[in-house]
C-alpha cells in the first residue's frame, strides 16, 4: 500500500541531516582566521538546531500551510473592529524597493535621508488627519500607542505636580484599555453605557472627580456607533482637569470628515495597519502612531523625526531630516529603533495614493457599505432573530445580538461565525462588545462590492433557515475546513508542543 | 441555561462564588449570576488536590467566550476533590452551577469564616 503525504509535519520533522536549500560558492578571497573576525566569547558553541530541507520541500512546505489559512486574498473578511480591507498590491512592490527594504536602521541620518523624510511627512500627513500636529511614530501596535498615551498622560500630570490615580473606560472598550490602564499603574473606573449605546453622561459626571488621569475613548465606538455626547464628554473631562484620549481603532470611519482633535482629543493613537493598509491578522508588523495636542508635545517619545530647515544641518542649502534626541521630558523610547519602517511606507503609500478627497471617500463608502449590508439583512429578515443590538444608524461597522437565535433556533453565536467558513466568509467578531449578548460585530469595509455584501447577507439568512430545519448543522461546523471545530481554549492553553524550539 | 436561582441551602460571597457547607468540609461554585455574565465557559482550570485556598482570594480561574476571571474562594482551606468532569465539559458549569458544575471540595481550616459570607436573600439583594 502506498503511503498518503503527510501534510501535519512540522518543518522540523521534514529535516534530514545534511539536505540543504543552499550551496555557497567557493570562496574566492583570502580566508582569515575566524577568531579575527569575531571573538571567541562572542561565538556560540553549538551550531543552531535549524531544518535541513531542500529547497523544494521548503516551498511546499509553506505553500501547503498557507493554502489551510483563510486571508482577505482568499474571501471576504467582515472582521469587526480590525478593519480588513484590501491591502493594494502597488504598496508591496514600493516597500520593496532596495532603498526601502535594505535600509539599515544604525545607517547615519546623513545616509538615509529619504527614510527620514517619508517619516516626517506622514507624521505631518497623520497630524493633519487627527487634528493634532505633533506625531511619533514609534509605538508600533496599537496597544503600545496606548501605553504611550497613558504614559504621556503621566508625565503631563506629573509635570504639573499632580498624583492622579484613575483612569475611566467605557464599558464597551476594547480590552486593551483596561489592560493599557493597569501596565501603566493607574486604576480603571468603568462608565456605563446608555440605552442608546452612548457613554452615559450622568454616570461620567459622578466619576470624573480630580481623582481621574484621564478618560480613553474609541469614537466611533465598539458598537459602530458615533458618540453623539462627545462635546459634553469634553466639557467633563477637561472640567476636571483630565485628559482625554481617542483610541484610533475606529478611525476608518471618519477620516477627512472629523478629526479627534477638533472634538477636543488631547491624545490619538492610530492604527496604520488598519486605517491606512497593512497586511494584518497575523500578529504583525504594525504600527501604533500618537498625535498629540500642544501641551502634551514635549512628553513625546524620543528621537523625534524632526526637518530642520537651511543651514541648522549639514551646511547645504537644502531641508536636513534628523533624530532629535534632546527631549528632556520625554517619555523615553518605546521600542528599539524607530518602528516598523515597511508599515510606514505602505501608510504613506496609502495616503498619497488617494489623497485628502480619497480618504474621505474611503470612510464615507465604510459607512455606507455597513448601512446598506445592515438593511440588506434587514431585508432578508435576519432582524427577527439577530436584530441590531442598537436601533440606530450605524458607522463603519454595526453589532448584533444572537441572543433570538440562541433562544429560538438553539444556534449560538459562534456556531453561525463557524458555519460561514462553509460559506467561504471569515467569521465576524464575535463575542464583543461584552454589554452586547451573544454579540457579533460585523464591518464590510469599503473596499468590498456590493455582490459580496448581498451574498453575505444571503448566506445569513440560508444559515438561519437551515437552523430551523436541523440546527446540528450549524453546531457541528464547520464542514469544509481542513480542520473540524477546534477546543480553541484548551489549545491555547494546554498546547501539544511536537517540535521544542 | 436554567432560569435564575440562588438556593436557599447555599451560602454567598460578594464575588459570585456559593459554598455548601458539610460539617468541617465545603462544595464551592459560581452563581447562577456569574455564569450568566461570563457567558459560555469554554475552560475550567482546576488547582491541585492538596493545595491550600484562601478566603477572598483568587484559587483558580475560568475561561469564557468573552473574558478570563479570576474565580475568588469564599472560605479558607485544603482543596480535597476538583471536578474533573469539568475538563471535558466546562459548560456544565453554565447548565448547572449549583449541581454538576461545581468546582472544588475543600477542607475548611476556620469554620467561624462561615458567618461572614451571606444568605441567598442577603446575596440577591446585592444584585439589584
Amino acid at each position: 500500500m502506498i503511503r498518503e503525504a503527510d501534510d501535519t509535519l512540522t518543518i522540523y520533522e521534514r529535516s534530514k541531516p545534511g539536505r540543504r536549500a543552499f550551496v555557497r560558492p567557493e570562496l574566492d578571497v583570502p580566508e582569515r582566521p575566524l577568531d579575527e573576525l569575531l571573538a571567541p566569547e562572542l561565538r556560540r558553541e553549538e551550531p543552531p538546531r535549524l531544518p535541513e530541507v531542500a529547497e523544494p520541500e521548503i516551498v511546499r512546505h509553506y505553500n501547503r500551510l498557507s493554502k489551510r489559512n483563510f486571508d482577505l486574498d482568499t474571501g471576504f473578511y467582515p472582521l469587526g473592529s480590525c478593519t480588513m480591507k484590501h491591502n493594494p498590491k502597488l504598496h508591496e512592490r514600493i516597500a520593496a524597493l532596495p532603498g526601502h527594504a535594505r535600509m539599515h536602521p544604525l545607517q547615519d541620518p546623513s545616509q538615509a535621508q529619504g527614510a527620514l523624510e517619508l517619516m516626517w511627512r506622514l507624521q505631518e500627513a497623520l497630524g493633519e488627519i487627527a487634528g493634532l500636529p505633533h506625531v511619533s511614530l514609534q509605538p508600533s501596535a496599537g496597544s503600545q500607542g496606548e501605553l504611550a498615551g497613558v504614559l504621556l498622560t503621566r508625565a503631563y500630570h506629573e509635570d504639573r505636580g499632580e498624583h492622579r490615580t484613575k483612569v475611566l473606560t467605557p464599558d464597551t472598550a476594547h480590552g486593551t484599555n483596561p489592560a493599557t490602564v493597569t501596565m501603566g499603574g493607574y486604576e480603571v473606573v468603568k462608565v456605563v453605557s446608555d440605552a442608546h449605546g452612548n457613554v452615559d453622561l450622568d454616570d461620567l459626571r459622578a466619576k470624573a472627580d480630580e481623582d481621574v488621569a484621564c478618560l480613553m475613548l474609541t469614537n466611533p465606538s465598539t458598537l459602530g456607533l458615533f458618540e453623539t455626547g462627545i462635546e459634553e464628554i469634553e466639557r467633563i473631562v477637561h472640567g476636571v482637569g483630565a485628559t482625554l484620549y481617542y483610541d484610533g481603532a475606529n478611525l476608518n470611519a471618519i477620516m477627512g470628515i472629523c478629526r479627534p482633535g477638533d472634538m477636543g482629543f488631547d491624545i490619538v493613537h492610530f492604527n496604520l495597519h488598519k486605517s491606512f493598509t497593512q497586511p494584518h491578522g497575523g500578529g504583525g508588523p504594525g504600527a501604533g502612531p500618537v498625535a498629540v495636542s500642544e501641551r502634551i508635545e514635549p512628553f513625546l517619545p524620543r528621537p523625534q523625526v524632526v526637518r530642520r530647515e537651511t543651514g541648522e544641518g549639514n551646511g547645504s542649502r537644502d531641508p536636513f531630516y534628523d533624530l532629535d534626541h534632546n527631549r528632556p521630558k520625554s517619555i523615553g523610547r518605546l521600542r528599539g529603533f524607530q518602528g516598523n519602517y515597511g508599515v510606514f511606507v505602505r501608510s504613506y503609500a496609502y495616503i498619497r495614493s488617494l489623497g485628502a478627497p480619497g480618504l474621505r471617500e474611503a470612510s464615507e463608502t465604510a459607512v455606507l457599505n455597513a448601512n446598506y449590508l445592515l438593511a440588506k439583512l434587514r431585508e432578508h429578515g435576519v432582524a427577527e432573530r439577530l436584530p441590531a443590538a442598537y436601533d440606530r444608524l450605524c458607522m463603519h461597522e454595526f453589532v448584533l445580538s444572537g441572543e433570538p437565535m440562541r433562544r429560538e433556533l438553539g444556534i449560538k453565536t459562534l456556531d453561525l461565525a463557524k458555519r460561514l467558513l462553509d460559506h467561504g466568509v471569515h467569521p465576524p467578531t464575535v463575542y464583543f462588545p461584552l454589554i452586547v449578548e451573544e454579540a457579533l460585530m460585523v464591518e464590510p469595509t469599503e473596499t468590498e462590492t456590493k455582490e459580496t455584501l448581498d451574498r453575505f447577507a444571503e448566506v445569513v439568512a440560508e444559515i438561519l433557515r437551515e437552523a430551523r430545519d436541523d440546527p446540528s448543522v450549524a453546531q457541528n461546523a464547520p464542514h469544509t475546513t481542513p480542520v473540524r471545530r477546534l477546543d480553541e481554549a484548551a489549545a491555547a492553553r494546554r498546547p501539544v508542543v511536537r517540535q521544542a524550539m | 441555561m436554567a432560569d435564575p436561582s440562588y438556593p436557599d441551602d447555599l451560602k454567598y460571597h460578594s464575588e459570585h462564588d456559593w459554598a455548601r457547607i458539610d460539617g468541617d468540609s465545603a462544595t464551592f461554585g459560581i452563581t447562577w449570576y456569574a455564569q450568566d455574565a461570563l457567558g459560555e465557559v469554554v475552560f475550567f482550570d482546576p488547582p491541585q488536590v492538596g493545595s491550600q485556598v484562601s478566603k477572598d482570594q483568587a484559587y483558580t480561574e475560568v475561561e469564557s467566550v468573552k473574558a478570563v476571571s479570576d474565580v475568588i474562594a469564599p472560605l479558607s482551606g485544603e482543596v480535597t476533590e476538583v471536578n474533573d468532569a469539568l475538563g471535558d465539559k466546562p459548560e456544565t458549569i453554565n447548565e448547572d452551577p449549583y449541581g454538576e458544575g461545581w468546582l472544588v471540595k475543600v477542607k475548611l481550616s476556620d469554620l467561624t469564616e462561615v458567618d461572614s459570607l451571606m444568605d441567598s436573600t442577603e446575596y440577591q439583594a446585592t444584585l439589584d
